[in-house]
């Protein structure tokens, strides 16, 4: 555990960036989660559900993805060497993922704009891609926590091509992170989605969904926690062992026995801020277990943070632009709260 | 060094892959600045006048608004990946530099998608006042976020505020970063060129229209509209663009040499048209040559010396054809527009009729496409003109590019992934026009 003495700027940047990421993972991640729900879609309301995940979308996912972007904009100021280690060994499944936002944002506008011609085949390939790029972000982060992305990024040119540019993101382990984050997105999305239905039967549909999102989120949870002890030691004794471990299981646990009674009893505003709990607390251990590294077990958080001044400026510029930001999303959710009233 | 290890195909991959992402990038981005104007500029007429022609426009242009800015926001997020994916060490060395701007920008693409989003689903939901107003945030954030890029860009090419010890920065000063030599007249220079590419090619679509259906209310203000936006921007880009040419005179000497196809160094170099450049015999032939008119132009003096590219040692010289090529398009086409746009501008001031005359939107529908050419060109001449650096005099392209083999095959993705795109969004929105006609 980091002594309190070093806190600084560095580990202040590190923090906004990972309130970004979790404010993308809430929201863009159900963004996702809403795709899976798009190609899931079925029973007697299957086109009144899609329209919902539609209309529930359209106004907000372009903001939503600029979280992403903020990361990655902070990632590559504030700790340069990360991103160039990343970018490096993670070549392979950025670009996959990048080719997954491209062709799903993508297809998601030619839906809403191109005409009912092949408003179906887009739909699918939003779909699809919804299905599979939060595997790839998910296996991205697996891959980073089991520290073969940091010993790879020392081989680079000693060791052959599937050992630094596949191996360290494809094992059992990221997989099961991978399939663990598209879970928990069907779920968020699937628990917002509640709330933004305009019927009974929309509602209850959605309240199954998430009911059932739930035990996957689970089943998972347990794989990739039983699988890290192997694959990623770093997290699992990080998790299982520090001071702060005990309180955020307990948390977590919490947070989502709350979520699954709530929506069990169709407390569905509950159910929301529950589930959006469980998720950031998954997400905020994940960073502790980490720390004080960024890319494990070659980088810390310092030896790659950006100089002084950098960081300094970053850090007004941030605040400047959150003054800015916060009252501007609020507006946007508050102007789209309902989507049934278009 | 790296470059060689890995043998020129993957460097030459990385380098076209960002290139072509880059490219189609641009005109979405161009799109994204300068049609929020148009469309809050309908607007504003149409709660000026209550006429519902006005309102349908903006309605119409903000559907093909939502199609454009999305593929623009995907195509966006690629390339923030990319600096990593394909120059990991240019990221390395340059990211506490450029990451302030970046910044800035992601606060920009905040509210300009914040507020898109608000402009685009929120006719029916908000006051009058609060939808024009969400349309003129959005059009600022969109100059906003054009401004903080280019100034990297024009940190790339004159930059500032860093130390160097060896092959690391010791000390950086972001602030003298961004607003580096070349800042003022790039931002400048690529803002009209949104506002001059994008409202000259939407007057040139309704002007073919126009052909047809001479009085049909909504073609007729589309046109009026899209040219307010077009001339004025296409008039002012020949000055700017002087502007730019002589910072490069100043900051960028092999640049010059390159885009003019200048080999000799001389005093009262002659400006040329055209011509080849011949890299063997280090000689351009067949230009029209406009005596002294190089040194004039770049630095205001018509016997100034001008260096030429002899001048540098061979391995600092970019590829000259493309450059000397691109600047020629680029003041070519910008020629071509600026002089149209005069003629709008003199009708106009006599209070002429504009829509009346079937010569000037015979022509004025020819020029439609030469801004987005321009630019492409333009970027050309930027780019392929500072090799054989990435950041000039710091670091090269080929010590940047990552160690990644095989780079052929992302490239080859992602050309395909653009020629598909960019097929879909043609055949979107000619079939939003039709709609019309
Ligand atoms: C509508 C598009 C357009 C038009 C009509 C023009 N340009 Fe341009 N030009 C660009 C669009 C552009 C650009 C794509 O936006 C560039 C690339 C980088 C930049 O900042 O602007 C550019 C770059 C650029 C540069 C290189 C700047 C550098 O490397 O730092 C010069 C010297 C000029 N321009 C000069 C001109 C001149 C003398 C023009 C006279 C008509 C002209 N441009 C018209
Ligand atoms: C303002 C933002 C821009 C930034 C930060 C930027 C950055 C870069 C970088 C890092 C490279 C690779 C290294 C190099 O070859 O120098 C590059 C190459 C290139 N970019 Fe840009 N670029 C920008 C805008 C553009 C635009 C809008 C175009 C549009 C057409 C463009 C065209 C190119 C080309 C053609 C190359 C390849 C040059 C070569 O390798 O010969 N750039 N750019």
């Amino acid at each position: 555990m980091m002594p309190l003495e070093t806190f600084g700027l560095p580990e202040i940047i590190a923090g906004i960036m990972l309130l970004a990421l979790n404010a993308y993972v809430l929201t863009g991640g159900a963004d996702f989660g809403g795709g899976v729900w798009d190609l899931l879609a079925s029973g007697s309301s299957r086109d009144e559900q899609r329209s919902l995940i539609e209309r529930s979308i359209a106004p907000i996912w372009e903001a939503n993805h600029v979280w992403l972007i903020v990361v990655v904009v902070l990632l590559f100021s504030a700790f340069p060497p990360a991103f160039g280690t990343l970018g490096m060994v993670l070549h392979i499944p950025l670009s996959l993922l990048l080719v997954g936002i491209v062709l799903r944002g993508s297809a998601f506008v030619f839906r809403s704009y191109g005409g009912r011609a092949h408003g179906r085949q887009w739909g699918t390939l939003f779909a699809v891609t919804s299905l599979i790029t939060p595997v790839i972000l998910g296996m991205i982060i697996g891959a980073i926590v089991s520290d073969r992305v940091g010993v790879a990024s020392t081989r680079v040119g000693t060791s052959g091509f599937v050992e630094v540019f596949v191996r360290p993101w494809l094992s059992a382990f990221t997989i099961a992170v991978g399939a663990f984050a598209l879970a928990l997105f069907a779920f968020l999305a699937a628990t917002y989605l509640t709330l933004a239905a305009d019927t009974d039967n929309l509602r209850e549909a959605f309240r199954r969904r998430a009911l059932g999102a739930a035990l996957f989120v689970f089943v998972l949870a347990a794989v990739a926690l039983a699988l890290s002890f192997q694959a990623a030691p770093r997290v699992a004794h990080g998790v299982a062992g520090a001071w702060w471990s005990l309180p955020l299981h307990l948390g977590t646990a919490a947070a989502a026995i709350t979520a699954i009674v709530a929506l069990w009893r169709r407390r569905y505003r509950i159910a929301r801020v529950a589930v959006a709990a469980q998720v950031s607390l998954v997400l905020w251990g994940w960073a502790l277990a980490q720390l004080p590294y960024l890319v494990p077990p070659t980088l810390t958080l310092r030896d790659a943070a950006s100089p002084r001044e950098t960081l300094t400026l970053l850090l007004v510029g941030l605040c400047a632009g959150f003054v800015i930001l916060i009252p501007s999303l609020r507006y946007l959710y508050h102007t789209f709260a309902r989507a049934s009233e278009s | 060094m790296i470059g060689v290890r890995l043998g020129m195909s993957d460097l030459f991959a990385a380098r076209t892959q960002m290139a072509l992402s880059l490219g189609f990038h641009i005109v979405f981005a161009e799109i994204g600045i300068a049609m929020p104007v148009l469309m809050v500029l309908a607007e504003w007429r149409w709660t000026r006048t209550e006429d519902a022609v006005f309102l349908q426009l903006a309605k119409r242009w903000a559907k093909g608004t939502a199609i454009l800015f999305a593929v623009g926001a995907v195509s966006g997020t690629v390339l923030s990946f990319e600096l990593g994916l394909l120059w990991p060490r240019f990221m390395q060395l340059a990211g506490p530099i450029i990451g302030v701007p970046f910044s800035l920008e992601g606060f920009a693409f905040f509210t300009e998608a914040i507020f898109l989003g608000v402009y685009l689903y929120g006719w029916d939901r908000i006051s009058r006042r609060a939808h024009l107003a969400a349309g003129v945030i959005v059009a600022v954030s969109g100059a906003a976020s054009a401004v903080f890029v280019v100034m990297v860009n024009a940190w790339m090419n004159t930059p500032a505020g860093i130390t160097l010890s060896g092959a690391t920065i010791s000390a950086v000063d972001p602030i003298a970063g961004m607003f580096n030599p070349s800042t003022v007249q790039q931002t400048l220079h690529m803002l009209l060129a949104a506002y001059a590419a994008t409202g000259l090619a939407v007057a040139g679509i309704h002007a073919a229209v126009l052909l047809r259906k001479r009085d049909s209310a909504f073609h007729r203000a589309a046109f009026t509209i899209a040219l307010g936006v077009g001339v004025p921007a296409a008039i002012l880009q020949p000055v700017s663009g002087d502007l730019s040419a002589r910072t490069v005179a100043a900051w960028q000497p092999i640049k010059l040499a390159a885009l003019e196809g200048q080999f000799a160094t001389e005093r009262g170099a002659p400006l040329r048209i055209g011509g080849w450049p011949n890299v063997q015999r280090e000689k351009t032939s067949f230009a029209l040559e406009i005596p002294r008119g190089l040194s004039l132009l770049a630095f205001h003096d018509p016997s100034a010396e001008v260096r030429g590219l002899t001048a540098f040692p061979r391995d600092l010289w970019p590829p000259i054809i493309p450059v000397h090529f691109g600047f020629q398009i680029m003041v070519g086409l910008g020629t071509a527009m600026a002089l149209v746009s005069a003629c709008v501008l003199f009708l106009f001031v006599r209070h002429r009729p504009i829509v009346d005359r079937a010569w000037l939107l015979r022509l004025l529908a020819i020029v439609a496409p030469f801004g987005f050419i321009a630019t492409e060109a333009g970027w050309t001449v930027t780019e392929v003109g500072r090799q054989p650096w990435v950041v000039q005099g710091v670091i090269r392209t080929a010590d940047a590019v990552t160690p990644m083999p095989g780079l052929v095959v992302p490239m080859t993705i992602f050309a395909l992934l653009y020629l598909a795109l960019s097929a879909i969004v043609v055949t979107l929105v000619r079939s939003l026009v039709r709609e019309t006609t």
